[in-house]
């Protein structure tokens, strides 16, 4: 029996701790930590709230500006704003871009490279790499010549004798199992993807200003003016023309590259649809209004719950049944660790008890993370792009239906494969080639409301603090590219009493509850196959295929007002 | 660092790069850096050395902004800086390894590299309670700054957290944090690139100043370099022609907003920030925030979360002009913005001008010619 320690869990957002127990060759328990803590929401109280978007933004630099899109929408759900239908779309518009470019870098730049081992790349045939690649794909550039470069610029780096970012992988692991032409081709899409989500990004630039922390949300709406005839205007016909060619590009990558890279690799790791399945529930707040985000119904991605891995049931999802529990978390409650508390009621007083630093292991006993552990119902919940499919797919919408089923043949596997880690990661690229096609759609309506003369892009009816009741409260739901988002927004004599947000890798790798359940990542992990202890790949194909972020996971909320008490170290 | 150096051709052919596009890319940078071209052949040569210079990239309280924006480089794209440029050996976001494989690559750059590694710092240190609120590897975020910047040949702050704490460090500062300089004092070669995120454009110019002329380019009081913050966004705003003439946005999304009249009256904090965002811009040049219709939050300033906010309160008052402005007044402003203009264009030489005296321009009450002559 042997502890092994992963920290820091790289190629994922944040500082991320995995202790877990091997015997016989699998994973028979594992913890997982999170070891940063800032105190955002802390620093939020008493400011205004029209702005609490800026500062919610800076949770996660990562998946930019889905904080500040959940805290807009919990602004205007506490003060009762309707947002014109044009802001509507260019926030749909902002969120797909968002979470098209977000999957795409985490395929290549953060998950690639536990099943892709680079190393073998010098050892292929770049005319059958071409062979392979034409064969998966009709994308034009994969020529032999093009894939001769890109070995060569690989024999270079491996002869320069540094390795650069590449230094450090766990290279010839026998659970490295494509052939080298694979490898070749992905190593060769890895750096072709880091091209592509530069330039596709760049629709945040015109629509946000910049990226990452894009800078043009309002409550009420987006400072994204709109004008047919006046250049000054953000939002102009030669801007949507930009637009609409931006978003086609992403198509043709989606399509021609991502999906065929993922059923590639998919098919050589067929055991990995059996492996990692975890919780077996799924939450999915709903995503991207078709009309009023009072109307969850009407969603592209339809809101609901499944429990215990069962397709043939969607549960509804009561905003009133999301609690935290810290009995495992360092932070006490008043009134006992032991009982959870709703966002509205929620406090948070930081009390560190884990070992001094530097430290070897966690005391995985005691409390051991500075993650909440949130729960629906006293259930542990994944979510996330595997949640939002299983949900969509259940509740019948045809657009997913059709996509999974058909994938699903490709790969002659049964709906349940999709409960495993590489069901994740075959979620996450569905999920793009739906939006990619979606966002073409959204930017030409926007695109139909500007010719049309309709350029309301801002309700400024309560745009005047003077406007506001004396007290004010409301949550905004979000489904951000790594799972259920959710700010809840406290207002009193116009500024912010209390803030807080239960955050999707808080849902995900938050530690156990005061039940001793295990939190998704730490189920995920069981029964793994661990081949080489010290170089526990296999672990990180399970927790990579969560996509974390623990900036995000990580917050503080005192909803009491209490002055944040400082830890005894 | 500095080993015997390869032909041009010979070196670019190891890395599977052309000469004719490397030759362009080293030009560009010329052109970023406002360098008179004799300097092409220095750089071409700093950037064709037979061993790449080493960077270790720190992440301690932070969003991974940073991170991102660096991978949002366009000149060089972030891929020739990993691959051809340097030797980019520990970065927790982006590298290979992880858990001890990834401390281990970090150990061997601070032992084996002492002296000549460069070190990026992304995110604040909290300070307080022994370092519990950020450990890496078990280890406190202070103490793995202490032990691997105190032994880098040149430190860079990226970021408003790694420069002043940012974000994590404002109002109560919960956990102690402060950014590098104040963290871990009496750092040599340190440079601040504040802004929320850092713009990539001017990171990749030091970088490459710093691997051309193994010195850092002339800086402020605040470390930062003139080229990149010696100028105020105001004096170079597209929407500056508005303001001078008195046209201003009153309400979102009103006739103002749609012609791109000026944001002051909506909390443009411009007048009081200093950054060349308006001229070098986002995500390859292709725009910036008050180009998008909001206002400049100021997030290259210092201390900007404590100081410049409330974001949507008016300005009190822009030194040296006023919203109702006479048309002598409007006379006067119109030829300060052409000085500014001219500082812009003269600006380049800051670069390497290191004898030039220190300047502040932040918040500065002196009219714009005054400054950086």
């Amino acid at each position: 029996m042997a502890r092994i320690v992963v920290d820091p869990v790289t190629r994922i957002e944040g500082h991320l701790r995995i202790e877990a127990q091997v015997e016989g060759g699998t994973i028979s328990d594992a913890w997982s930590s999170g070891t940063m803590f800032r105190g955002i929401e802390l620093i939020l109280r008493g400011r205004d709230p029209r702005e609490a978007w800026i500062w919610a933004q800076r949770i996660c630099g990562v998946c930019t500006m889905v904080h500040a899109l959940a805290s807009v929408n919990a602004v205007e759900d506490a003060l009762g704003i309707e947002i014109p239908d044009n802001a509507r779309l260019v926030r749909n518009i902002i969120a797909a871009t968002q979470t098209i470019q977000d999957h795409v870098i985490h395929f290549y730049h953060l998950h690639a490279l536990d099943w892709v081992d680079i190393v073998s790349a010098l050892k292929a045939d770049p005319a059958k790499t071409a062979q392979l690649a034409q064969s998966i794909s009709d994308w034009p550039i994969s020529s032999e010549k093009y894939f001769k470069g890109v070995q060569d610029r690989v024999s270079a780096l491996v002869a320069s004798k540094q390795l650069s970012l590449f230094g450090a992988g766990y290279w010839g692991h026998p659970a490295y199992r494509l052939p080298p032409e694979a490898n070749l081709m992905a190593v060769a899409h890895y750096l072709e993807a880091l091209q592509f989500q530069k330039e596709f990004i760049r629709i945040h630039a015109v629509l946000g200003g910049k990226n990452p922390h894009l800078q043009t949300f309002l409550v009420g709406g987006m400072a994204t003016a709109m004008d047919p005839n006046e250049p000054g205007a953000t939002i102009n016909p030669e801007r949507m023309d930009f637009l609409v060619q931006v978003a086609k590009s992403a198509i043709g990558f989606v399509n021609q590259v991502y999906i065929p890279d993922v059923l590639a690799v998919a098919g050589f790791y067929p055991e990995w649809f059996k492996l990692g399945a975890g919780v077996g529930n799924y939450m999915c707040y709903g995503g991207y209004p078709q009309g009023s985000i009072k109307d969850p119904a009407d969603f592209f991605l339809p809101r609901g719950i499944i429990l215990d891995r069962d397709l043939s049931k969607v549960h509804p999802v009561d905003p009133a049944n999301v609690t935290e529990y810290v009995a495992r978390s360092w932070y006490e409650y008043s009134g006992g660790d032991q009982v959870a508390k709703h966002p509205y009621a929620g406090e948070t007083n930081p009390k560190y008890s884990g070992p001094k630093p530097p430290y070897e292991f966690l005391d995985v006993n005691e409390k051991y993370s500075w993650l909440k552990a949130p729960r629906y119902q006293d259930q542990v919940m994944e979510v996330g792009p595997l949640a939002r499919l299983l949900v969509a797919y259940a509740s019948g919408q045809p657009e997913v239906k059709a996509l999974v089923d058909a994938t699903l043949g490709k790969l002659k596997a049964p709906p349940a494969a999709l409960f495993s880690t590489l069901g994740r990661v075959a979620a996450r690229a569905l999920e793009t080639q739906l939006l990619a096609s979606r966002l073409v759609g959204w930017i030409e309506q926007l695109g139909d409301n500007l010719a049309s003369g309709n350029v309301r892009i801002h309700n400024g009816e309560k745009w005047n603090p003077n406007s506001w009741p004396k007290t004010a409260q409301g949550f905004g739901f979000f489904e951000a590219p790594r799972g259920s988002l959710g700010h809840w927004v406290e207002i009193e004599d116009q500024a912010i009493k209390n803030y807080q947000a239960v955050v999707p890798s808080t849902w995900n790798a938050g530690p156990r509850d005061a039940r001793g359940q295990r939190g998704p990542y730490e189920s995920a992990l069981l029964k793994t196959p661990i081949a080489e202890p010290d170089r526990p790949l296999e672990l990180l194909r399970t927790i990579h295929s969560f996509d974390p972020c623990l900036a995000c996971a990580v917050h503080v909320v005192d909803a009491r007002g209490h002055v944040l008490a400082r830890a005894e170290a | 660092m500095h080993s015997p150096r390869t032909s041009l051709t010979a070196a670019l052919k190891s890395r599977g790069v052309s000469r004719r596009e490397f030759v362009q890319f080293c030009s560009s940078m010329v052109a970023t850096l406002a360098l008179p071209p004799r300097y092409l052949g220095a750089v071409v040569k700093a950037l064709t050395q037979a061993s790449r210079p080493v960077l270790v990239w720190l992440e301690f309280q932070d969003c991974a902004g940073n991170t991102e924006s660096m991978l949002r480089s366009s000149n060089p794209p972030v891929a020739e800086f990993v691959l051809d440029l340097l030797s980019w050996e520990y970065h927790e976001t982006l590298m290979a390894g992880a858990g001890k494989q990834a401390e281990d690559a970090l150990e061997r750059v601070v032992r084996e590299h002492a002296g000549e590694y460069i070190a990026v710092v992304e995110g604040a240190i909290p300070t307080a309670d022994g370092g519990v609120y950020c450990t890496i590897g078990g280890k406190a975020a202070l103490d793995i700054a202490k032990h691997v910047c105190s032994k880098a040949a040149a430190n860079i702050a990226v970021g408003a957290c790694a420069w002043d704490g940012g974000l994590v460090r404002s109002s109560p500062n919960p956990t102690g944090a402060l950014g590098l300089h104040e963290a871990v004092p009496g750092l040599k070669n340190l440079i601040n690139l504040g802004g929320c995120p850092h713009n990539p454009a001017n990171t990749a110019a030091v970088l490459v100043h710093y691997l051309t002329f193994h010195d850092l380019p002339a800086l402020d009081e605040y470390n930062r370099p003139l080229f990149a913050y010696g100028d105020i966004i105001h004096d170079q705003c597209e929407r500056r022609a508005h303001y001078d003439a008195g046209r201003f946005v009153e309400e979102w999304g009103d006739e103002g907003h749609r012609k791109g009249y000026c944001l002051y009256k909506m909390g443009c904090k411009g007048p009081e920030a200093t950054y060349n965002c308006p001229t070098v811009r986002w995500n390859d040049g292709t725009s910036w925030p008050v180009k998008a219709g909001h206002g400049c939050i100021a997030c290259a300033s210092h201390r900007f979360w404590d100081t410049k906010s409330p974001f949507y309160k008016r300005l009190p008052s822009v030194p040296g002009f006023g919203v109702d402005v006479t048309a002598d007044e409007i006379g006067w402003v119109a030829t300060a913005a052409v000085g500014a203009a001219m500082v812009a264009q003269v600006a380049g030489n800051m670069v390497r001008d290191k004898l030039r005296p220190k300047k502040t321009a932040e918040g500065t009450k002196e009219p714009p010619e005054s400054r950086g002559a």
